[in-house]
């Protein structure tokens, strides 16, 4: 072949194509590094966004002034002092309801002050301002209170408090907790792995183990890889036609003898959120019985086991920890998942924890959005007080996985 | 004397376990016969209603069951331009990201940047829904004046959305691009190509269809995301192609209506279940499309 | 000048380094210009690690890094101011496994002359180059179709007019035909005799007789008691086959080794 090179830039001429080309790489490479930035900064928008809401200044007034109810100043009150001031301040009906509920002897200090401002003095919260104005800003928002609000009382608060935890809802945002809403989510969270953790293993140990390559195989396959995109408000429909509305004898009670409630249960609920994970559960299932090298198997059967004795004994063994990683990671799902929840009919305001599979019941989500779209903004605040619980139970999950994920690579 | 027995033994134990694992592989097939079926029940008592026609249900350009008005369209309408704006963030970004993870970065740089996006895939989408509402908006509301932007828009539930899609994009379309053979990268540097032509001519395209799965699967996603909208869209159906205006997708609705007090065997009950079957079937054929194309490149590289 | 004539590329003290591990250590050789030079050796012992040391393709393994001199008309191809991209197009490379493009067969050819800067009839370049890589008759009435619809013979007979097409002066082939058939591995070898006229060629091979066959010299590499590889002996193929000066060489060549 005869050479070409004067078809080709040589010497300076090549010099100045090459450093154009890499001015174009180092362009593209700002770009490429750029967009993973972005999402990064999304994530930490995100982040302090919640945090932003969480905490920072409030502006409340007392309704009634609580040098009505004692003469002592509020913060010297004794435990004694406060239930004397509620027996005699609040209607012997409406104290009896509380002392019901728990009762009033036995209440903590903190306990009784928080009834004593919200039943008595009536907290009432003007204004609220974000962490970041809180900081940045505190003088300009003093100024503007005691301008506005000559009355109020402008104090610095966490909205994400230990009481926020352990106390129920509440109509009014300052009192409000996520009680409720934990012990719900932690039932939707039980009643789904009881459901798919067991189907969801033997399914994948069906399709690994035991299936025969033919079209039923594949069919089921191709079937659970389809339900895995299947959009999660489907599945509330399917809850809400199935569980809460057709089987509405069994999972209300009725057939059991409960009769104060409908087909809206937290067994519904936990049992939609079941099927909801069931394909992403079968998926990680096979993944980590993948996993489980062939020798193995083959060393079994040489010595005589039969399949069940070599799934049991060998196979299982070897990838539980990988099944166990993938099924947290499955049933994280079920605690940030709303929309199904919505659908088959969580209750927005309920007080009273979930007793029984067949209690209504409310979650975390659930609670989330009821707050985030209220319009007062001191709901949006605990509303990011309850996002940060939300979040904090999702990391303990994905860290347990993780842990169980180092200590399975390790053996192997 | 013990004869060789070498004939078939019954093993009851072992065909009771296999007959339950069997049960507990169909099942799969069953809920979705279930969804099918229930869907199509409910649906069908929907369509059969004397009023609703198949050609006032996709002409109609308003949604209001209990007034007979039955445009689906006002809430397709929503899910589009939603989804198209969230797909519209999220195919750039996400693909730069995974190219940017899958050919620039060094080893150390992927592990911390890896797991950044696999937090931002696990954050609960009722949260976005949140900072939509409440981050997204706002800033939207300097930019805009107060006529033109209102305060539900779906152009922050779809900027949101588009951040919510991103990571799984980038992590499917790394997935892809880590897959193309290194043979091939070696082969282009052998030839002379910088490492963005390497990436961009050689790799990408050799990634094309895993890259078109994640696309696929990052728009049902989009179509089926139901509280970002539900939270920041809008309440209310509203045919508009205008991403500052508010409205309803599909799902936002089905939420809506359903999170009130409804009772069984009314119209407004029925027609969320054609809606709800709409969806099913718009995701089912993207997830099978999706489906397909990443068998395709499988094949051609293991 | 005389030197730049006879000697395509030389190395002076060449070691290379994959982190702590010295894995080539110390070579000095002189490859002719316009001749083939086998490289063999057992496994393991660095020949692939020195050859693609040649076009620089190892600064895409991390922690690989090179000591001593690799030099091509007088500059080491090792300093600060030169460009590897421009390295490797001057100096090809064909690997073990066909690795077309998944592109069209024009476009495997027609790519790496674009990206370089080439102005010339690109059809009369790609015709050029299969033509030269003895690939034309077979292909040109499907040169539109996928790269990968070809046997693997083809693909790298392929792979090697793309080479060319770039027009580099020397051309690094490892094991080039190990994953062919004998027929297209004859094929290969009548082709590199064919290039042997315009190109310098360095190959690795497993192949004794095909480096006593095709090759010009042979560098024989050997690893030392640190398990780093080192050319024991470099002379013309017809002496190390027949004269060579080292026992262990004599043992490699006539399969006593081991
Ligand atoms: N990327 C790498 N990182 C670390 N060590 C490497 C790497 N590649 C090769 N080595 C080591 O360098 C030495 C030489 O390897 P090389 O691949 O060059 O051998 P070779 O002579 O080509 O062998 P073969 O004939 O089997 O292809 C070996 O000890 C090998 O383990
Ligand atoms: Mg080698």
């Amino acid at each position: 072949m005869k050479r070409q090179n004067d078809h080709f830039p040589t010497g300076d001429a090549f010099y100045s194509s090459l450093r154009k080309r890499y001015l174009t790489a180092s362009i593209w490479q700002t770009a490429f590094f750029s967009a993973l930035l972005i999402a990064i900064i999304g994530l930490t928008a995100l982040l302090y966004n919640v945090a932003d809401g969480a905490f920072g200044y409030v502006a409340y007034e007392y309704k009634k002034d609580p040098a009505t109810f004692t003469s002592i100043p509020v913060n010297e009150l004794t435990r004694d002092d406060l239930q004397a001031i509620l027996k005699e301040n609040l209607s012997s009906g409406a104290y009896k309801k509380l002392d019901n509920e728990q009762p009033m002897a036995e209440r903590s200090q903190s306990d009784l002050y928080t009834l004593f401002l919200e039943r008595l003095v009536q907290i009432d919260t003007q204004a609220t301002w974000s962490m970041t104005d809180s900081i940045f800003h505190g003088g300009e928002i003093r100024a503007e209170v005691a301008k506005k609000y000559p009355n109020a009382t402008l104090e610095f608060r966490s909205w994400l408090t230990p009481q926020f935890l352990t106390t129920p809802m509440s109509s009014k945002a300052e009192f409000a907790g996520v009680r409720t809403a934990v012990l719900g989510s932690l039932w939707l969270v039980g009643i789904a792995i009881m459901f798919a953790l067991p189907v969801g293993v033997g399914a994948a140990v069906y399709l690994q183990e035991y299936a025969p390559k033919n079209w039923l195989t594949s069919i089921i396959q191709t079937n659970i890889n389809n339900l895995a995109g299947v959009p999660s408000i489907v599945y509330g429909m399917l809850g809400l036609a199935v569980f809460v509305r057709t089987l509405e004898a069994l999972t209300s009670g009725a057939a059991f003898g409960v009769t104060d409630s409908n087909g809206r249960t937290v067994l519904s609920a936990g049992l939609t959120m079941g099927i909801l994970v069931l394909p992403l559960m079968i998926i990680n299932a096979q993944e980590a019985i993948k996993a489980v090298p062939d020798s193995l198997r083959q060393a079994a059967y040489g010595v005589g086991a039969t399949r069940l004795q070599t799934v049991w004994y060998h196979v299982l063994p070897n990838a539980l920890p990988g099944i166990l990683t993938g099924s947290i990671l499955a049933i994280s799902r079920t605690l940030g998942e709303t929309a199904p929840l919505i659908v088959v009919g969580a209750s927005t305001f309920i007080t009273v924890d979930p007793e029984s599979p067949f209690s209504k019941f409310t979650a975390l989500p659930i609670q989330i959005y009821n707050w985030t779209t209220r319009p007062q903004p001191e709901f949006h605040s605990i509303a990011a007080g309850a996002i940060i619980v939300l979040l904090a139970m999702l990391l303990t999950l994905n860290a347990t996985a993780i842990l169980l994920r180092n200590r399975f690579q390790r053996r192997l | 004397m013990n004869q060789l027995d070498l004939r078939k033994k019954p093993r009851p134990g072992e065909a009771l376990v296999q007959a339950l694992l069997f049960l507990a592989g169909i099942l799969s097939i069953f809920v979705t016969i279930a969804i099918v079926y229930e869907l199509g029940k409910e649906a069908m008592l929907f369509f059969n209603d004397p009023d609703v026609t198949f050609a006032k249900f996709f002409s109609m350009t308003r949604w209001q069951p209990g007034i007979g008005q039955y445009g689906i369209i006002a809430l397709v309408s929503a899910t589009l331009v939603t989804s198209a704006i969230a797909i519209l963030i999220a195919l750039p970004l996400g693909l730069f990201s995974a190219i940017f993870l899958s050919e620039y970065a060094s080893l150390r740089a992927r592990s911390v940047l890896k797991p950044i996006l696999e937090i931002l895939a696990g954050i609960p989408t009722v949260v976005y829904g949140y900072f939509a509402l409440l981050f997204v908006t706002p800033i939207l509301k300097l930019f805009f004046s107060g006529d033109q932007l209102q305060s539900y828009n779906m152009l922050s539930a779809g900027l949101v959305m588009g951040i919510m899609i991103l990571p799984l994009i980038a992590s499917m379309s790394e997935d892809a691009l880590s897959a193309v053979p290194r043979s091939l990268r070696e082969g282009a540097y052998a030839m002379g190509a910088t490492k963005l032509e390497t990436s961009v001519q050689i790799v990408l395209p050799a990634a094309l269809s895993g890259i078109g799965a994640a696309v696929i699967v990052g728009i049902s996603r989009a179509v089926g995301e139901t509280m970002i909208v539900a939270v920041a869209a809008g309440a209310g159906p509203n045919f508009s192609f205008n991403p500052l205006d508010a409205a309803e997708t599909m799902t936002g609705h089905i939420a809506r209506i359903s999170g009130g007090d409804l009772s069984y065997n009314t119209i407004d009950y029925t027609s969320l279940f054609a809606i709800a079957l709409m969806l099913f079937l718009v995701t089912l054929v993207l997830n099978l499309i999706s489906q397909r194309v990443v068998n395709r490149f499988r094949e051609r590289y293991e | 000048m005389l030197m730049e004539n006879t000697y395509a590329i030389e190395t002076k003290d060449l070691s290379i380094h994959y982190g702590g591990f010295t894995a080539v250590n110390e070579v000095n050789i002189k490859v002719e210009r316009r001749k083939i030079t086998a490289v063999i050796g057992p496994s393991g012992c660095g020949k692939s690690t020195l050859l693609r040391a040649f076009n620089r393709m190892n600064d895409f393994v991390p922690g690989c890094h090179v000591s001593g001199e690799l030099l091509m008309q007088g500059q080491n191809l090792y300093s600060r101011n030169v460009d590897p991209v421009e390295v490797r197009r001057r100096i090809g490379m064909v690997f073990q496994k066909p690795n077309p493009f998944p592109k069209s067969i024009y476009e495997n050819i027609a790519w790496g002359a674009r990206i370089n800067g080439f102005k010339g009839n690109m059809n009369e370049l790609v015709e050029q180059s299969l033509q030269s890589a003895a690939l034309w008759d077979e292909v040109k009435d499907k040169l539109q179709e996928s790269a990968y619809a070809l046997s693997g013979g083809q693909q790298q007979r392929l792979c090697i007019a793309r080479t060319i097409a770039i027009q580099p002066e020397i051309i690094l082939m490892d094991e080039p035909a190990s994953a062919l058939d004998p027929i297209s591995t004859l094929r290969i070898e009548e082709l590199m005799q064919e290039l042997k006229k315009n190109y310098t060629i360095l190959i690795v091979t497993h192949n004794m007789q095909q480096a006593a066959r095709a090759s010009d010299f042979t560098a024989m590499m050997m690893i030392d008691e640190n398990r780093s590889g080192g050319v024991i002996e470099f002379d013309e193929t017809k002496k190390i086959f027949t004269r060579p000066m080292d026992k262990r060489t004599e043992d490699y060549v006539t399969g006593r080794f081991g």
